[in-house]
């Protein structure tokens, strides 16, 4: 008994040590601190967050990944933006934008085969005419856009942000920027006409220029009487000295920055850091502490190591159906129970650090579904014990996670919400109900994948697994019914408030009313006994389909309120996803003596009894 | 003896057992997803409100072949579906449950659906959106239907008040003649066209000549065009209209929802003006809009709320306050709802959805009923489970 708590205890620590790991590592690429400056607050589409985040969601968006693999090692986020901000005659030779489309090289002059990796560099001479081909392909509708029409207006996309980057702190190329700022104070007379201030129209139009191209606003508020929201960009904040002659401390901060930077003298840089993040610690200390909080999240990654956790977790359980169902069966549920646990905490700082309700977009709501459904797999784990709640409940986790690794290829996940959708009372109740209804709905789906798979490919479905797995399954359906019927309804509800009707046929709406019509014909058919054992589950895998249809599918209609925008890179995979479904019910409805494991059609039930059954 | 009971049960009883069958009960539900997954998919094509109408505010949905003049229904509709539902889940009740202390929370349940039901029907029925949009300054006593268009014959006379005849936009589009005790002519439609272009005929030369033969569709050629099936367009309306004295034709005048100005013409000596706008619904009160703010978030474009300050007016009833209407914070008055709902003309113009809907409460009793329900009844099986489990 106690070796067995001390193996749990140390399986338990092991993974949290596993799942904190990235904390340990220490980033000090040539003595700067970039750890410590990734920390280092900004606003950015209308929410104050670390650097790190603005460097992260950028390399994701221009490259694909959140670091970058030079020929000589890896660069971090922060690594690579303190060289677009800093730097930019290194960063301007980076190959770090990839294009794939044979007819976007070719647009370019480029052969296929000239590789897939181009430097900003690279594509100087060419920005006239990709500026050019994207604005054509602008104006034709986004779901008619060939695939070159698509992937050149990307391009532009990632080339502007990538311009509008580097001209964040300094316009590109300077080499002393401190240097700049100095003379600009000796010399100027600010004067509400800027003209007048002794500037040159060159240095004038310079500033104009930052302030007019810069991406993130890097200067904070004047404290402590400004608008607490009123960030400003690097040339605003010049333009306000040459008019207003008051020059914000941070200024000089980032200058000193980013010469030291461009100087290759970490300790300058550093110390100019501390001074910089003492200073941003006397002013604004709640800002501070939640951009740490968040970076801190941003390299723990905690859905990423809950995912990779998850696979692990569905291969013990499923291995328990073969071997060692005791041992195993209990290891892959105390590892799930830990899983959840780190899931729950990345679920948790995400809304401490909104401040909304868990689910508040199409990428919240994957981390959603899979938290709720994993939750609702423990609970039919502790009441069965046959290792089935585990391994469906690590199965969807690990899906609805990659799912939401996909989606957050987009850019920042943590976007302000638009005024009608701006009621956490809403969000926190119609929004999550209708997810615990799709994970739910989506949890009694693979329940039932599990029986038919097992049933058809293995001789491990015993009658009494099948028993319980269709008890699972009803129960699960009811639950499915509650949470939809009752999230769909005050969906409604929130559209006669905000819009003044209860409901207007909105493709979401009716994509979450099909949940509801279907889980209600599961249910009513059960206890009409027009499906038993096997129908339920065959009618359960539907579920899958239906279900996605609503959380993706009408998405891709590009229609309607609740459009997300056409996702045309997810739709090969919905429609693959619902092939296999389909292809999961046929084999749940060829006849048992194909199946693997030894089924036979049970007793006919007299509708009647059926419903007194359930009764 | 016999045959009598086979005859009531053939003629009675089991047609009310098919009417409260399960089997109808799947059979409904299954109907109503396809006719729901086929009403999204056809949003695509045709706009919401023309799904809207033709598959959900509706009994049978048409199919016919492109050209042809016949058509065959092929699906129920969201009213029959919806009334056959009702009627197999009374017959449900009438026949087959019995009140007992385990129904409880499939009764509540059930007649959280009826309710449900019932209200959509109502508000299908009787419930009407219009819209407000009032500029900074301006005070307005009525809405007006986005979607729907009317003739108007104003008659000035009175400093105090227009006295107003409306032709709707249903009359207008049967055509005909219309005519009215209180004008001293009489109103022939000669064309309508839901939705039309505009052009100068200037910029048109080659056009056949106007039937207009008064006002500004002298210089106008109107050409018809199909209804708008996108959400963000309106139609632009148009018809030729011929006034007829008891002296013979006034003339024909073009009319547009796209032109605001009135066109004054005089009969008997006595002038009145001819309008086409969008039909107009009037309030016994009035709201003035004092100013509209709209906030966004620092360094973006993204709303991040809206909301009009106006001041009430009602003489009958001596109100005169001000309130302000936001996003999810509506103003509620004598049967109206007034919801935000956007804003144009560089945030000086608020636009506010008027709704008036009889059945607004149901929805909302019913979501109270259905979640009771099935919280009962699901709590009791997991109750009943959990204690078979420890035992």
């Amino acid at each position: 008994m106690n070796r067995t708590r001390l193996i749990i205890s140390l399986v338990v620590a092991a993974t949290l040590l596993y799942a904190v790991a990235p904390l340990l590592q220490h980033d000090r690429r040539g003595g700067f601190e970039m750890q410590k400056f990734g920390r280092t607050p900004v606003l950015l589409n209308g929410r104050i967050k670390p650097l790190d985040t603005v460097a992260r969601n950028s390399l994701l968006i221009i490259h694909g990944k959140q670091t970058f693999a030079t020929g000589q090692g890896t660069l971090s986020a922060m690594d690579w933006l303190a060289e677009v901000l800093m730097k930019q005659s290194e960063a301007d030779r980076r190959k770090i934008f990839v294009i794939r489309n044979p007819e976007t090289l070719a647009a370019l002059g480029w052969k296929p085969d000239a590789g897939k990796y181009f430097s900003f560099g690279e594509f100087v001479p060419h920005l006239q005419e990709i500026e050019q081909q994207a604005t054509l392909a602008q104006k034709v509708d986004a779901q008619l856009r060939s695939p070159f029409q698509r992937d050149i207006i990307k391009l532009f996309e990632r080339l502007t942000l990538y311009h509008r980057l580097e001209n964040s702190i300094e316009v590109t190329g300077t080499q002393n920027f401190k240097g700049q700022i100095d003379e600009l104070v000796k010399n100027i007379h600010p004067s509400p006409v800027p003209m007048n201030s002794g500037i040159t129209a060159e240095a004038l139009q310079s500033l104009a220029f930052l302030a007019e191209t810069g991406y993130f606003y890097a200067i904070p508020p004047f404290a402590p009487n400004d608008d607490p929201l009123r960030w400003r960009k690097m040339g605003e904040s010049l333009l306000v000295f040459l008019t207003d002659g008051k020059l914000h401390p941070a200024v000089k901060a980032w200058a000193s920055l980013a010469t030291a930077f461009q100087q290759n003298d970490a300790a300058t840089f550093n110390s100019a850091l501390d001074q910089y993040s003492r200073e941003l610690q006397r002013d604004l200390p709640r800002r501070v502490w939640k951009a740490k909080v968040e970076s801190i999240f941003n390299q723990v990654q905690p859905f990423y190591s809950a995912m990779v956790l998850y696979v692990l977790i569905f291969i013990l359980a499923a291995a328990s159906w073969l071997v060692w169902p005791q041992t195993l069966g209990k290891y892959a549920f105390v590892l799930l129970v830990v899983t959840f646990a780190i899931h729950s905490t990345g679920l948790i700082t995400r809304m401490y650090l909104e401040g909304r309700p868990p689910v508040t977009n199409l990428y919240s709501s994957a981390v959603f579904i899979g938290w709720g459904a994993v939750l609702l797999g423990i609970f039919l784990e502790r009441f069965f014990r046959n290792g089935i709640g585990s391994a469906t409940a690590a199965m969807i986790g690990f899906i609805t996670l990659l799912i939401a690794h996909h989606l957050s290829m987009d850019g920042d996940t943590m976007e302000m919400m638009r005024a009608v959708l701006d009621t956490n009372g809403w969000l926190a109740t119609h929004v999550v109900c209708v997810t615990l209804g799709y994970a739910s709905t989506f949890l009694a789906g693979f329940l039932a994948l599990t029986y038919i798979v097992r049933g058809a490919f293995t001789p491990s479905l015993d009658r009494a697994t099948a028993s319980s797995l269709s008890r699972m399954v009803y129960g699960i359906v009811c639950f499915a019914t509650l949470f939809s019927f009752v999230g769909t309804i005050l969906g409604g509800i929130w559209a006669d408030q905000s819009w003044g009707r209860f409901w207007g046929w909105d493709p979401k709406e009716n994509g979450a009313l099909l949940i509801v019509l279907w889980n209600a014909i599961i249910l009513h058919a059960r206890w009409g006994g027009l499906v038993r054992q096997r129908g339920l589950m065959v009618m359960a895998v539907f579920g899958n389909i239906v279900t996605s249809w609503s959380w993706f599918g009408v998405n891709m209609l590009g229609i309607g309120l609740h459009s997300y925008g056409f996702m045309d890179s997810a739709f090969p995979w919905l429609i693959a996803f619902v092939a296999s479904q389909l292809a999961f019910m046929m084999i749940g409805l060829l006849p048992f003596h194909f199946w693997r494991s030894q089924m036979e059609a049970p007793r006919r039930v007299p509708a009647r009894e059926m419903v007194d059954l359930t009764a | 003896m016999a045959a009598i009971t086979s005859a009531e049960s053939f003629f009675i009883r089991s047609p009310l057992r098919v009417l409260a069958s399960l089997r109808l009960t799947v059979v409904c539900l299954a109907l109503g997803m396809l006719l729901v997954f086929l009403g999204t998919l056809a949003q695509v094509h045709w706009g919401i409100h023309q799904v809207q109408a033709r598959y959900f505010q509706s009994v049978l949905i048409y199919w016919s072949p492109p050209g042809a003049s016949w058509r065959i229904p092929v699906l129920p509709g969201g009213y029959l579906l919806g009334t056959v539902l009702l009627i197999n889940l009374l017959a449900a009740h009438a026949t087959r449950f019995q009140l007992s202390k385990k129904k409880l929370g499939i009764i509540l349940l059930h007649l959280g659906v009826i309710l449900l039901l019932i209200g959509q029907l109502l508000t299908g029925l009787f419930a009407r959106e219009t819209q407000m949009r009032i500029d900074e300054g301006q005070t307005m006593g009525y809405s007006e239907a986005p979607r729907e268009v009317e003739l108007a014959v104003i008659d000035p006379t009175n400093p105090d008040y227009d006295q107003v005849v409306a032709v709707p936009e249903a009359v207008l589009a049967r055509g005909g003649t219309i005519q009215n005790p209180t004008l001293p002519f009489t109103i022939k439609i000669r064309q309508f066209m839901a939705n039309s272009q505009l052009v100068m005929r200037t910029q048109a030369p080659d056009a056949p000549p106007s039937p207009a033969t008064q006002g500004f569709g002298k210089n106008i050629v109107a050409t018809e065009l199909p209804r708008t099936v996108k959400e963000d367009e309106r139609d632009l309306s148009a018809a030729f209209i011929e006034l007829e004295g008891v002296q013979g034709s006034l003339g024909t005048w073009l009319v547009s929802n796209a032109i605001a100005d009135r066109q004054p013409f005089t009969v008997e000596g006595h002038t009145y003006s001819l309008v086409m706008r969008q039909r107009r619904f009037y309030k016994q009160f009035a709201l003035t809009l004092l100013n509209f703010t709209h906030d966004r978030y620092a360094g973006t474009d993204i709303p991040k709320n809206f909301s009009s300050r106006v001041r009430l007016v009602d003489f009958e009833r001596n109100e005169n306050r001000e309130v302000r209407i936001s996003m999810n914070d509506p103003l509620r008055y004598r049967g109206y709802t007034f919801y935000q709902s956007g804003f144009d003309n560089n945030d000086k113009t608020s636009i506010l959805q008027v709704v008036k809907n009889p059945a607004m409460l149901m929805p909302y009793i019913a979501c109270g009923l259905v979640a009771l329900g099935l919280l009962v009844q699901f709590s009791m099986h997991l109750f009943g489970f959990v204690k078979k489990r420890s035992r």
